[in-house]
Parts: structure tokens; sequence; C-alpha cells
């Protein structure tokens, strides 16, 4: 099933949700749509979903009107982020929810709903569970009910909700892992939100960047990570430094200081320097772009994260490898392997 | 002299830990609760009061209901005009708590899964009844439905009984105990929110069965604990009832009303029998009323997440 939105306008009072978004899904893609609170991520899938509606634009499921049919009718499957779980049903009945409120025509008998509720309740690895009540189960456990529940219907289109936002680290982990690979077996074009970098590098295939209700960027876990299309993107993905610099004559200054970077190309102007907390060269003083004392170090495993006052008068945070020891009060100079510069 | 001197240093030498222990927890217990003299009369005065305003009415109660004996209890009971009022309260009762029920849920239902103008006033609209003096809910009534009121006339002319007779004490009372089902209902919903309900249609569910399936079991301690309410209510209601109803014998008085005008003819037998059905019906609903708390608590554990 693919999905195709075009030009989503959602208000919400006077704050606009979705203003202007356009998304081609393909079949078969696991995609994340990434952005901070508010970005209007959320707003998206529900329209999707149909539990939502926009006040002008287009979504289409393998090029048919999805906007004229209700959710009811979309046969799309959508994961909470508190599960919504029903309360007072067995695990086995949550499942089996979707089964059993077929019109009478196309219900399957008990005997079939048995068996593809225990079927899927092996895919997800908890039939153990089939009578317990969702009260006693614990957050991944829930979350993984809520997969199988809307997995029940055989949905064109999984939609998640934050999937892992209410579950603790370890569990967030395990499951994103399971996720994928359970994606790679039943291959449902899916969607799942989240406001985790980490989560959407790692689970999709394909990441939207989203912010105040517009997309930034579309682009492969590495693309997005590696040529970030806008200044947003640079600092949400990734951990940056991010610095004013002024453009002018081919030279870029830091404060009154000129930088030595190339800056053909550039528009004059204040612009934006951004540079990996990684990308970061130390070397002696006077040796590079950059020149700062440092502040303070701490470890971080096979890092050494530094605290340099640079002589701009920005403080920056830098990630050294541990072969030099850095101290504090030590006068250094720092060269970026990798930089870019975006105007305003 | 010299002597009690050194026995009190000695004294205070040898017991210095011990006291020093006895201090630290005396200011330990002094963290945690009142002294002891505090409390016990704290309690002392619940229980006195408890006893004295809530305990001993009921007793007596059932001591007058029962002092010329069993059978003038009984028989006092089958008096015909007992058996009618005790009729139309039972009548009265059904029909009240049927209808707040619908416009209960309803009106739950509007205020905690939907967004509109107006809801905050809807909300207080709603607390309305119970900040009117009853007295008052019932003159409404008599102003709208009597033979002077607004649709007086046109009742009249369509041969229409409201006021005094059975459609005006059954609007009264719904009207008086219209805010219980919806004030039992507003929080449980709207802590409830409505993903289970879009849960359940993005299942394929229809509307019916989304709410017969889904909203309803989620709220039925809710609805019944409401509901017991109401009719607790509804059956001892006294101030509108007695406005609308016209206190025809045997035909339009409650047991309420019934227990007053057998009081003031000293009929106290008959009258507090009466009073010893409706202090049953409290004792009822008391019980029951726990035990739907009970149940209440435990959904909202399963809330949790």
């Amino acid at each position: 099933m693919t999905i195709e939105v075009k030009n989503l306008v959602k208000k919400f009072g006077s704050f606009a949700a979705l203003d202007g978004v356009d998304l081609k899904v393909d079949n078969g893609e696991l995609l994340a749509l990434l952005g901070p609170s508010g970005s209007g991520k959320t707003t998206l899938l529900r329209i999707i979903a149909g539990l939502d509606w926009p006040d002008s634009g287009e979504v289409s499921f393998n090029g048919e009107d999805a906007l004229a049919q209700g959710a009811r009718e979309r046969h799309v499957g959508f994961v909470f982020q508190h599960y919504a779980l029903f309360r007072h049903m067995s695990v086995f009945e949550n499942v089996a929810f979707g089964l059993r409120v077929q019109p009478r025509a196309v219900r399957k008998d008990e005997a079939t709903i048995r068996a593809r509720v225990k079927e899927l309740l092996d895919l997800v690895q908890l039939d153990w569970l089939a009578d317990r009540y969702p009260s006693q189960l614990s957050g991944g456990q829930r979350q993984r009910i809520a997969l199988a529940r809307a997995l029940a219907i055989e949905p064109r289109i999984l939609l998640l909700d934050e999937p892992f936002g209410a579950l603790d680290a370890k569990v967030r982990k395990e499951l994103r892992r399971w996720l994928r690979s359970l994606h790679h077996e039943i291959n449902v074009t899916s969607i799942f939100v989240t406001h985790d970098q980490e989560e959407a590098l790692e689970v999709a295939n394909r990441v939207v960047v989203m912010d105040k209700g517009r997309i930034e960027q579309i682009g492969s876990p590495d693309d997005v990570y590696e040529s970030p299309a806008t200044a947003f993107v640079h600092g949400f993905i990734g951990e940056s430094i991010e610095l004013p610099v002024q453009v002018d004559g081919g030279v870029i200054r830091l404060g009154d200081r000129p930088l030595q970077l190339a800056a053909e190309g550039l528009a004059p102007g204040a612009s934006k320097l951004f540079v990996r907390r990684h990308d970061m060269l130390v070397g002696p003083a006077g040796s590079g772009a950059f020149e700062g004392a440092v502040q303070h170090v701490r470890n971080f495993g096979p890092v050494q994260r530094a605290e340099v006052a640079l002589s701009g008068g920005e403080t920056i945070e830098i990630d050294a490898p541990r072969d030099k020891e850095l101290r504090a009060g030590d006068t250094i100079g720092l060269n970026p392997r990798r930089y870019r510069i975006f105007a305003g | 002299m010299t002597m009690q001197i050194a026995d009190t240093v000695s004294l205070s030498a040898s017991d210095a830990k011990a006291r020093e222990k006895a201090r630290a927890a005396a200011a330990r217990d002094s963290l945690r609760t009142e002294p002891p003299a505090v409390r016990i009369a704290i309690i002392t005065l619940a229980v006195l009061f408890l006893s004295v305003f809530v305990v001993l009415p009921l007793v007596v109660v059932f001591a007058q209901a029962f002092s010329k004996g069993v059978l003038a209890y009984f028989a006092a009971l089958a008096e015909p005009e007992a058996m009618a009022a005790i009729k139309l309260t039972l009548i009265v009762a059904a029909i009240s708590v049927g209808l707040n029920l619908v416009f209960g849920l309803v009106a739950a239902w509007a205020i905690a899964k939907f967004e509109f103008p107006g809801k905050t006033f809807l909300i207080t609209l709603i607390d309305l009844p119970f900040s009117v003096s009853p007295v008052i809910s019932g003159l409404v009534f008599v102003l709208l439905f009597g033979a002077q009121g607004y649709f007086g006339s046109w009742l009249r002319d369509h041969d229409i009984q409201i006021l005094f007779a059975v459609p005006g004490i059954a609007l009264a009372t719904t009207f008086v105990t219209f805010p219980f089902v919806a004030r039992a209902l507003i929080p449980l919903m709207q802590e409830q929110g409505t993903q289970e309900e879009e849960a359940a249609i993005s299942l394929g569910a229809s509307g019916l069965q989304t709410f017969f399936r889904v909203t309803l079991p989620n709220i039925k301690w809710g609805v019944l604990y409401g509901v017991l309410l109401c009719n607790a209510r509804a059956m001892g209601e006294f101030g509108a009832v007695s406005v609308v109803s016209g206190h025809i014998r045997g035909e339009t008085n409650t047991m309420p009303l019934l227990v007053e005008i057998l009081y003031n003819e000293y009929q106290f037998v008959a009258a507090f029998a009466i009073a010893s059905l409706l202090a049953m019906l409290a004792l009822i609903t008391l019980i029951a009323k726990t035990v739907l708390e009970r149940h209440l608590d435990e959904g909202q554990d399963v809330n949790d997440h």
C-alpha cells in the first residue's frame, strides 16, 4: 500500500499543527516521523488513520481518496502511545476485538478467530499471557499486545504513535530491534512517530524530519545525519556545535576573528556554522581555525567531552578521542573536519 | 541537701542515654502524628458527634416504628394509604432514575469526550439542581404547568394533568436528582479519555459496538454509583415534591410526604414505620455505595500506566 499526502493543512485555533505537508510513502516502507513535540507529527499520523481531519489537502492510499472514508473503513492498524488496551478485556479478547466486531457477513467463526489470535500472540511472543488483563502486564508487554491487536485486522497500513515513548530505556532498545525484525517479517507499510532521533535512525529505512508543521527533510537515516538539509535538521539530529558567524567577501568571521575556512558559494550575511562534536579535531594552540581554552573535561567511555571557551567568546562542547588527554586550562587549536554553514 | 544534689546529678548522668533515646523517639513520633491526648480527643469527638447526630436518630426511628409491636408495624405499612405512597414513590423513582440515566450519560459523554463552546457553562448548569433549594425547583414547575402558568391553559384545553399528579412529581424529582449520574460519570470519563474508543473504531467497530463493548463496560461501576445515589435522593425527596404534589391522600403522596402528614396527625407508629423503610433504603444505599466505591478504585488502578 502506498500513501500519498498532498498539501495537508490542519489548524487548532490559530496554531498551525500542519502547514502544507507533502509526503509519499512507498509500499512496504518503515518510515519514521521525527520531530520535537508540537511539530505536527502525531497530527499527521492521526489524519492518515482517520482519527483527525485536515482543514485542507489530500490523503490517498494506492491512489484512492482516503479522506472519503472514516477511520472504521480505512483498515489501518493504529498503535497508541499509551497502548489504549481495553482494560476490562483479557489480552486474548483485546486481540480478538477487531475480528469480533466485523460485520456478520464476513465475520470468521469462533475457531478461526481463536486460531488467529493464538497466531498473533505467538508472533509477539506473549501467548502465555492470553488470560491476563492489561493491568497485570508490564509496559513493554502492553505495547506488544497493542501491536498484536492492531495486526489482527490485517491492516493495509500500520501506524505507531510514539510506540516506545512510555517505556524505560532498556525495554525500548529491545523493542526497537524487535519492531524492525517484525516489520521485515510482515512487511506492512508502516509509519511511526518519535521524538527520539536514535530510535528513528536505528529502526526506519526512511526518516521524515518535521518542525513547526512543516517537513524539513526526507531521507535515509544516513542522509539526514550526514547531509542535513537545513539548520534545524543539523541542530536536531546528532550532537552539533552551533556558532553564529558572519559571511562577507569570501571570509567567514566568528565575532571579529576571521576563520580559515572555505567560503565559496556562500551568501553574504549572518549565518550559522554547524560542526558535529566529534568532528572538531584538537591540535596545538595556533594550529586551527578556532582557538580556545579548555574549561572542564569529563570522560565518556571512548571519548572525553571538553568544554572549550573560544576566543570569539562562545563556549562549545567537543568530543575528542582519549589518546591525547586534555586538561582544564590548556589552550588548544580546533579544526573542523567537516562543517556546514546555513544562511540565517 | 548535698546528698540530694549528688543524687540528681548521678541520676541524670546514668539516664542521659536513655532519655536521649526517648527524646529522639518522641521527636520521630511528633513528626508523624499529634500527641496521644489530642488524637484521643479528636477521635472521641468524631465518634460522639456521629453517634448523637447519625446513629441515634436511626435507632430512634426503628424504636418508634416498633414501639407498639411488630404487628402494629406491619399493619401500618399495609394501610392502603401507605401502600399507595410506597407504590407512587417506586414509580416516580423508576421514572426519574431512568430519565437521569439517559440524560446523565449523554451529558457526561458530551462533556468528557468533545470540545465545544459553552462547555464550562454546561458543567455549571448541571450542578444547578444541587445549588437551588428544592422548594424553588418545585415552584418552577408550578409556574410552568400550573393553572396560571405558561403552559397552564394549553394543558387544560388538552386535558393533560401534570401538576398534582404523577407527571409533575416525576418531573420535579427528575430535576432535583439530575446531577447524580452526570456527576459520577464526568470525572471518570474525562480521566479515561477517548483513546480506547479511537482504538475500537480504528479496529473496525461501529459507533454502537464501541459504546456497548468499550465505553459502557468501562463506566459501568460509575453508572451504578450514580444510579444508586440518584435513586436514594429520588425516593427521599421532600421539598420539590411537596410543592407540586397537592397532597391528595392515597394518590399524590410519596413516602416522605406521607411521613410528615401522619406525624402531624400524631400517628407515630405509622409515620415511623414508613420512615423506617426510608432509613432502610439509606442503609442499603450506604452498603452498596461502599462496595461500588471499591470497584471504582480498582478501575482506576487498571488505568495507571
